[in-house]
C-alpha cells in the first residue's frame, strides 16, 4: 500500500514540476494533459485507499517514508497515517481538485499564464496531500506553508492588477499571524511531548492535561489548553474564522477555479481537517473547546449577514463559505468531529458547483460580476443554471440535498451538546440558517430570473465547462444521503477521531437515527427546514416581485447597512491599528534605528572618527627636519629619564 | 689638575650648544649639520675623558671609529645638500616639509 500512497502524493507534484518547468516548450495542450492526468492518477488511486479503508475496514496505516533528519533525539520524518479520515479527506481534494483542472481548461483558455495556472493548482494538489496524510506535525506544517505559498501565488495570478497584488499580500500577511500562532502550537507540543509524531504525541496526551505552565508569572495555565489554543489559532488563520477572517472575501481576486479549489473546497477547509485530527489533544480542553465553539458560531451567522449585501457574484459566495467555515468550526467546539468532517465533505462538493457554476456566468458574461448587470439568464444557460440551482438548494440545506443532511446533524449535535455557550451557538447558528436561504436565494434570483439588463444573447459554455458542474452536483444531490450513516454513525471514523465520553453528542443523535430517507423525511418538519423556506419566501418577494423594497430598506436602516458595507469595519480598524501602526513603527526604525543608529553612528560614526583622530594625529607631521629631530631627543630623554628612575 | 667633571661640563655643553643649533636654526641645512657635528664630538669627548681617567684605552679606540664615521656622514651629507639645492635652488630649512601630514 505505501506505494499507493506515495503516487497519490507524487504525481500531482510530477505534473507541476513538469508544466511548470517545461509548460512554454511542451505548449498548452500537453501541459493540461500532464497536469490533468497527474491529478487523475491520484484520484483514481484515492478511491483504492477509501475502498481499502472504509469499505473493508484496513486498519490504520501509520509509517515513516524517510526520515529527513535527527537533531538531540527528535527525529524529523516523512511519513503518512492513512485511516478513515485520511481518506475521507484524499478522495473529497483529489476529486474536486481534477473537477476544478478539467474547468480551467475552458476558463483560462485565453490566459497567458496557462501552463503557470495549471502547475500552481497541481503543486497545490501536492501540498494539501502532504498535509491530509502527514503522520507527524511537521509534515502538516509543510503542507499547511505549501498550501498557503500556492494560495498567494494564485491570489495574486494576474499580478498585473494592482488589487490582486494588494489582496494576494493581504492573505498572506494574516495567514502569518495564524501560522505563529500554530507553529508556537506546534513548538509547546514538543516541549511537552519531546515529539512530534501523532501517535506519541496522543499517547502522551492525557499526561500533558494534567499539567500547568506559567507563562506570566504566577498565574498557572492549563498546558494543554495553552497548546489546543494556539493550535486552533492556526485553524483561524487557514481556514478563516473572525478575527482572522478578513483575507478571505479578498482572495476573490484570483481567477475562480482557484477559489473554488482553495478558497472554499480544500485549502480553508485544512483548520477545520486539523483539529479533528488533533482530537485526543482538544477533548482534553473543555475551554478550548467552548472558545472554538463560540469562534465558530460568531463566524457563522454574522459573516453570513455580509453576504446579504454584497453584490460581486464570487463575495457573496465567499461570504457563503465563511458562513459554512463557521458551523463546520462550531461542529468541532461541540465534539462532533465526524459532523464538522461530513460537512466539509459536502461542502466542497457543493461550493465548488456554486463557484464554478459562477465562473461559468462569468465566463458568457465577459468577466463581469456584478450580480445587479445579470438577470434573467436562466434560459440561455440552462446547464449552468440548473447545476446552480442545485448547488443553492445543497447549500441551504433542502432536506434530500447533501447540504442537509451534514448542516443539520451539526445542527443536532450543537442543540444536544452541554458544553458552555452552546445554546448561544445553537441559537445564532439556527438564525444562520435562515441568513443561508436569504442570501443564497437573493443570488441565485438576482443573477438567473427577474428582468435581464443583458442586451446582447448568451451563450452557454463549452463542455469543459459545463462537464465538471455536472458531476459536480450529482454529489452535492446524493452524497450526504449515502455516507451520512456509514460517516457518522456506522464505524464512523473509527480510531480517527477520539471522542470523550461525556462529549458524545452524535452519540445522542445516533438513537434517533434510523436511515437517511427517514431523517430527511423528519428534516421536512424541522425547524431548520421552515427558516429556509422563510429565507427563500423573503428573497422571493424582495428580488423577484417588489424590487424597489431593498432599496428603500436599505435607505431606512442606513446605518446598520453602513457598518455591514464596511465588513463591522474589520479591515478599517487593522488599518488603522496594525498597518498604520507597523508603518509607523517601521518609520521610526528607518529613521532612527537604521538611518541614524546602524547608518550614522556605526558605519559612518566610525568613519568620522578615524578621520577626526587623523586629522589630530597629522598635526605632529610637520614635515619640517627639526621637529622630527626634536621628538627623537624628547623621545630619548624620557626612555633615559625612564631608564635611570627604575634602576 | 682637570677634573673628569671638568671634561664632562664641557661634553654637556658642546652637546647643549649643538641640540639648541639644531632646533633654533631655522635657515641653513649646513649649520645643521654642523651642530650635528658638535652632538657627535660631545660624545668623543665623553669617551675620551672616561677613557683617559679609567686608564682604558678601548674608548679612544671607538673615537677613531666614530670620527671616521663622522666624516663619511658629513661627506653624505653635503652631496645630498647639493643635490637638494639643484633640485629646489635652496637650503633654507623651511622649505623642506614635504613630509608634512
Amino acid at each position: 500500500m505505501q506505494n499507493v500512497y506515495l503516487w497519490i502524493v507524487l504525481a500531482p507534484l510530477c505534473g507541476a514540476v513538469i508544466t511548470g518547468l517545461f509548460g512554454p516548450k511542451i505548449g498548452r495542450s500537453r501541459s493540461h494533459l500532464v497536469a490533468i492526468s497527474g491529478v487523475a492518477i491520484s484520484f483514481l488511486l484515492s478511491l483504492v485507499v477509501v475502498y481499502q479503508h472504509i469499505l473493508n475496514g484496513a486498519a490504520p496505516y501509520d509509517s515513516t517514508v524517510y526520515t529527513w533528519m535527527t537533531i538531540e533525539g527528535i527525529c524529523l520524518k516523512i511519513g503518512f497515517l492513512v485511516d478513515n479520515l485520511t481518506a475521507v479527506m484524499i478522495c473529497t481534494v483529489t476529486f474536486i481538485s481534477l473537477m476544478v483542472h478539467i474547468y480551467t481548461v475552458g476558463y483560462m483558455q485565453d490566459d497567458d499564464g496557462y501552463q503557470r495556472f495549471f502547475s500552481y493548482i497541481s503543486l497545490f494538489t501536492f501540498a494539501m496531500l502532504m498535509l491530509v496524510m502527514a503522520n507527524n506535525f511537521l509534515q502538516l506544517f509543510f503542507g499547511w506553508e505549501g498550501v498557503g505559498l500556492v494560495s498567494y501565488l494564485l491570489i495574486g495570478f494576474w499580478y498585473k492588477r494592482e488589487s490582486a497584488i494588494y489582496a494576494s499580500f493581504k492573505a498572506f500577511l494574516v495567514n502569518r499571524v495564524g501560522d505563529f500562532g500554530f507553529l508556537l502550537g506546534i513548538a509547546a507540543v514538543l516541549m511537552a511531548c519531546n515529539s512530534i509524531d501523532y501517535a506519541e504525541v496522543f499517547i502522551a496526551a492525557p499526561m500533558i492535561a494534567r499539567s500547568t505552565i506559567q507563562i506570566i508569572p504566577g498565574v498557572d495555565w492549563s498546558l494543554m489548553t495553552l497548546i489546543c489554543i494556539l493550535l486552533f489559532i492556526g485553524a483561524m488563520g487557514k481556514s478563516a474564522q473572525v478575527p482572522l477572517h478578513v483575507w478571505l472575501p479578498d482572495s476573490m481576486e484570483g481567477p475562480t477555479p482557484i477559489s473554488a479549489l482553495i478558497h472554499a473546497a480544500t485549502m480553508v477547509t485544512a483548520g477545520i481537517f486539523m483539529v479533528a485530527r488533533m482530537s485526543p489533544l482538544f477533548e482534553l480542553s473543555e475551554t478550548a473547546l467552548s472558545f472554538i465553539l463560540v469562534i465558530g458560531s460568531v463566524t457563522a451567522l454574522f459573516m453570513g449577514f455580509l453576504g446579504i449585501i454584497q453584490n460581486d457574484i464570487k463575495r457573496v459566495i465567499a461570504y457563503s463559505t465563511l458562513s459554512q467555515l463557521g458551523y463546520m468550526t462550531a461542529a468541532l467546539g461541540v465534539s462532533a468531529y465526524p459532523a464538522a468532517i461530513f460537512h466539509l465533505m459536502t461542502h466542497a462538493f457543493f461550493k465548488a458547483l456554486l463557484f464554478l457554476g459562477a465562473g461559468s456566468v462569468i465566463i458568457a458574461m465577459h468577466h463581469e460580476q456584478d450580480i445587479r448587470k445579470m438577470g434573467g439568464i436562466w434560459k440561455q444557460m440552462p446547464i449552468t443554471w440548473f447545476t446552480f440551482l442545485i448547488g443553492t438548494l445543497s447549500l441551504v440545506g433542502v432536506p434530500g440535498f447533501s447540504g442537509f443532511y451534514s448542516k443539520d446533524s451539526i445542527l443536532e449535535a450543537v442543540y444536544a451538546s452541554h458544553i458552555s455557550s452552546a445554546s448561544f451557538a445553537y441559537f445564532s447558528m439556527i438564525l444562520g440558517v435562515f441568513v443561508t436561504s436569504f442570501y443564497s436565494f437573493r443570488l441565485y434570483f438576482t443573477v438567473f430570473h427577474g428582468e435581464t439588463h443583458i442586451q446582447e444573447h448568451l451563450h452557454e459554455t463549452p463542455l469543459v465547462v459545463t462537464i465538471p458542474l455536472i458531476l459536480l452536483s450529482i454529489p452535492s444531490v446524493v452524497i450526504g444521503a449515502i455516507t451520512i450513516e456509514p460517516l457518522l454513525f456506522d464505524t464512523g471514523f473509527g480510531s480517527s477521531v477520539f471522542v470523550a465520553p461525556d462529549h458524545n453528542v452524535l452519540g445522542h443523535l445516533e438513537l434517533v437515527f434510523h436511515n437517511s430517507i427517514s431523517f430527511g423525511l423528519h428534516g421536512l418538519i424541522g425547524l431548520p427546514f421552515f427558516l429556509v423556506l422563510a429565507g427563500f419566501g423573503a428573497a422571493f418577494y424582495l428580488y423577484l416581485i417588489k424590487q424597489e423594497l431593498p432599496e428603500l430598506i436599505k435607505q431606512r436602516f442606513y446605518k446598520i447597512y453602513n457598518v455591514m458595507d464596511h465588513k463591522y469595519f474589520f479591515d478599517e480598524i487593522y488599518q488603522l491599528f496594525f498597518v498604520h501602526c507597523g508603518q509607523k513603527l517601521g518609520t521610526v526604525l528607518w529613521k532612527f534605528g537604521d538611518a541614524g543608529l546602524i547608518d550614522g553612528l556605526l558605519v559612518n560614526g566610525s568613519a568620522q572618527l578615524v578621520v577626526w583622530f587623523a586629522s589630530m594625529v597629522r598635526r605632529l607631521q610637520s614635515g619640517y627636519l627639526y621637529t622630527y629631530a626634536f621628538a627623537m631627543i624628547i623621545g630619548l630623554l624620557i626612555f633615559l629619564t625612564w631608564f635611570i628612575t627604575t634602576h | 689638575m682637570i677634573a673628569l667633571t671638568d671634561y664632562l661640563m664641557l661634553g654637556v655643553i658642546l652637546f647643549c650648544i649643538g641640540m639648541a643649533g639644531i632646533f633654533l636654526n631655522r635657515k641653513n641645512v649646513i649649520t645643521m649639520l654642523m651642530s650635528i657635528e658638535l652632538i657627535l664630538l660631545s660624545v668623543n669627548f665623553n669617551f675620551i675623558a672616561f677613557s683617559r681617567f679609567l686608564n682604558d684605552s678601548v674608548g679612544q679606540v671607538f673615537v677613531f671609529f666614530i670620527l671616521t664615521v663622522a666624516a663619511a656622514e658629513s661627506a653624505i651629507g653635503l652631496a645630498i645638500l647639493v643635490v637638494l639645492f639643484r633640485q629646489r635652488r635652496t637650503i633654507n630649512v623651511t622649505d623642506f616639509n614635504t613630509l608634512k601630514g
